[in-house]
């Protein structure tokens, strides 16, 4: 088939003449006619994920009070914000705690507010605490503040999601005796249950394992809003992992650096989470579109869930102590079908990745490409795949030397 | 006085002991059991009805044996505002009261099911599972 260009896809999604479908769709689709009819028929394709994402935050410009101030430290509802840039910008991580949380002091600790509920909070338009101090200059007097404000209120408030979105992600289990509490949830001792945490044939990344289409500039679902892919995200490992024979080789670790207005977002689609054990989170709900460029594009779109595996790995040992090496794979047809067989034990499944919120996502954006208002955004550069040989850097222990000066 | 109904949470070591016997000709106890889930070599839950003079021993006696007992005086009920579907708890909750609707993997909440025992109202992410005194 000839191939398509952004420019055509978007002159059909102006015209209203686009064909549209999920990836739930799409697999299906390509299952009743083949790669080669649906990827002649399909210009776009519609991807979802909602789940906890670490690696979110959010940057404000209050605007300037009387007399002004320069924020030294700052908290937003207690929860301390990063204020090392101009006088009244801050940036608020997902997993930043108040001062006063008891952590894991009373282990397992709750974490029930943290920086992704503040986040929650300001889309859902409730009044939030400033708190500030500065040191006090002759350009920036005051040297304390205390007052409220909103998300309508503010100069700007951007989401900015230094990675997010991972392409895959392990299947956690706890081989050991105790039960484990992590950010893949509880983890039941002597392999009492298995959780991952992506939605397979719906994810995004899943679904462009090479970076064929998606790149800086896309534009997507972020929160309920319009957002961007502004690069990779850190973290981003494309490389292609060993997998069981028969299975497609799909590249397991690319993530996204995302951005958007967090003035058209929604808590419906930005949700404060809590981890038992582990902290405070958001919740983030990204959709991004796949152009059917050619049927290379259309035929890793379709992969489905049968097609696609996550690798398990022990909580008790292995990843805390960064061993290499996993209790094998399983598909995502397996671990939806509520079990899965490790070293021989029948062990439940659990998702931390909502597929309910994910297939409303691909849904939501659908609709909105088949109305015409929201355009593909061709990439101004496309991130890097598999080919750009990418490995994991560590972080060693080594003498400062300080001790010496 | 000791509380007529309570919830008892058997450690899989212990599941496939003899041990609610032990409250009826040791204790001398009138029990009626309101929900059971015991399965060997699992966690198991049970809701006991407990009538007798020596309730608080044999409650005693079943704390000594490693069971969790905790009084049923409190209901849970989800937020479903606030549930998102993840599905984070279905593994957690030992009865099988929250359990995902395959294949479009709704979280259901099945409260007839539920025996209290609040594993979910800490391991939910969103803080959708509330204690309802």
């Amino acid at each position: 088939m000839a191939e398509k260009t952004f420019a055509e896809i978007n002159a059909k999604i102006r015209a209203g003449k686009a064909v549209v479908v999920t990836a739930e769709e799409l697999v299906q689709m390509v299952a009743e006619k083949g790669v080669n009819q649906a990827a002649k028929e399909v210009d776009v394709v519609t991807t979802g994920t909602f789940a906890p994402m670490c690696s979110s935050g959010a940057y404000f410009n209050f605007g300037h009070s009387v007399p002004r101030i320069k924020f030294c430290r700052v908290w937003l509802n207690n929860v301390p914000a990063y204020a090392g840039l101009a006088a009244v910008d801050a940036f608020l991580g997902a997993t930043a705690l108040p001062e006063e949380d008891p952590l894991n002091k009373n282990h397992p600790g709750e974490f029930r507010y943290g920086g992704g509920h503040v986040i929650e909070d300001f889309v859902a338009r409730k009044p939030i605490s400033l708190k500030a101090l500065g040191y006090g200059t002759d350009c920036y007097p005051r040297r304390e503040i205390e007052t409220v404000v909103t998300l309508d209120e503010v100069n700007e408030a951007v989401l900015f999601n230094p990675r997010n979105a991972y392409q895959n992600y392990n299947c956690a289990v706890n081989t050991g005796a105790r039960t484990l509490y992590t950010y893949m949830g509880v983890l039941k001792a002597h392999l009492g249950n298995a959780h991952y945490s992506t939605s397979g044939q719906l994810s995004p990344l899943l679904k462009d394992p090479y970076f064929r289409t998606i790149g800086v500039g896309t534009r997507i679902f972020l929160g309920g809003g319009t957002g961007y892919v502004v690069w990779n995200g850190t973290q981003h490992f494309p490389s292609i992992p060993a997998l069981p024979e028969g299975a497609p080789p799909v590249p397991a670790g690319g993530t996204l650096a995302v951005l958007g207005d967090l003035k058209q977002m929604s808590p419906h689609w930005l949700r404060g989470t809590s981890m038992l054990g582990y902290g405070a989170t958001l919740s983030v709900g990204i959709g991004i579109p796949i152009p059917v460029l050619n049927e290379e594009v259309c035929y890793w779109a379709s992969r489905p869930d049968s097609e696609l595996y996550a690798p398990v790995v022990d909580y008790a040992e292995a990843y805390p102590n960064r061993r290499p090496g996993n209790l094998g794979f399983v598909s995502y047809a397996e671990l939806k079908s509520g079990r899965i067989l490790i070293q021989g034990k029948e062990v439940p499944t659990a998702p931390l990745s909502s597929y309910v919120k994910a297939r409303e996502i691909s849904n939501i954006l659908k609709q909105w490409i088949l109305e015409g208002k929201f355009l593909l955004g061709e990439p101004v550069q496309l991130l890097p795949g598999p080919d750009a040989g990418i490995t994991p850097k560590t972080l060693e222990i080594r003498d400062s030397g300080r001790r010496n000066r | 006085m000791a509380p007529s109904k309570v919830v008892l949470r058997f450690p899989a070591a212990i599941a496939d002991k003899p041990i609610i016997f032990h409250l009826v000709k040791d204790y001398d106890l009138m029990i009626n059991i309101l929900k059971a889930n015991i399965n060997p070599h699992k966690e198991g839950t049970m809701v006991l009805d407990v009538v007798g003079e020596k309730t608080e021993a044999g409650l005693e006696f079943l704390r000594r044996q490693g069971v969790g007992v905790q009084p049923l005086t409190e209901d849970i009920v989800r937020n479903e505002e606030r549930c998102t579907h993840c599905g984070a708890c279905t593994a957690i909750c030992p009865t099988g009261a929250l359990y995902l609707d395959r294949p479009a993997m709704f979280v259901r909440f099945d409260s007839e099911a539920c025996v209290v025992c609040q594993l979910c109202v800490r391991a939910c992410p969103m803080q959708a599972m509330e204690v309802r005194f």
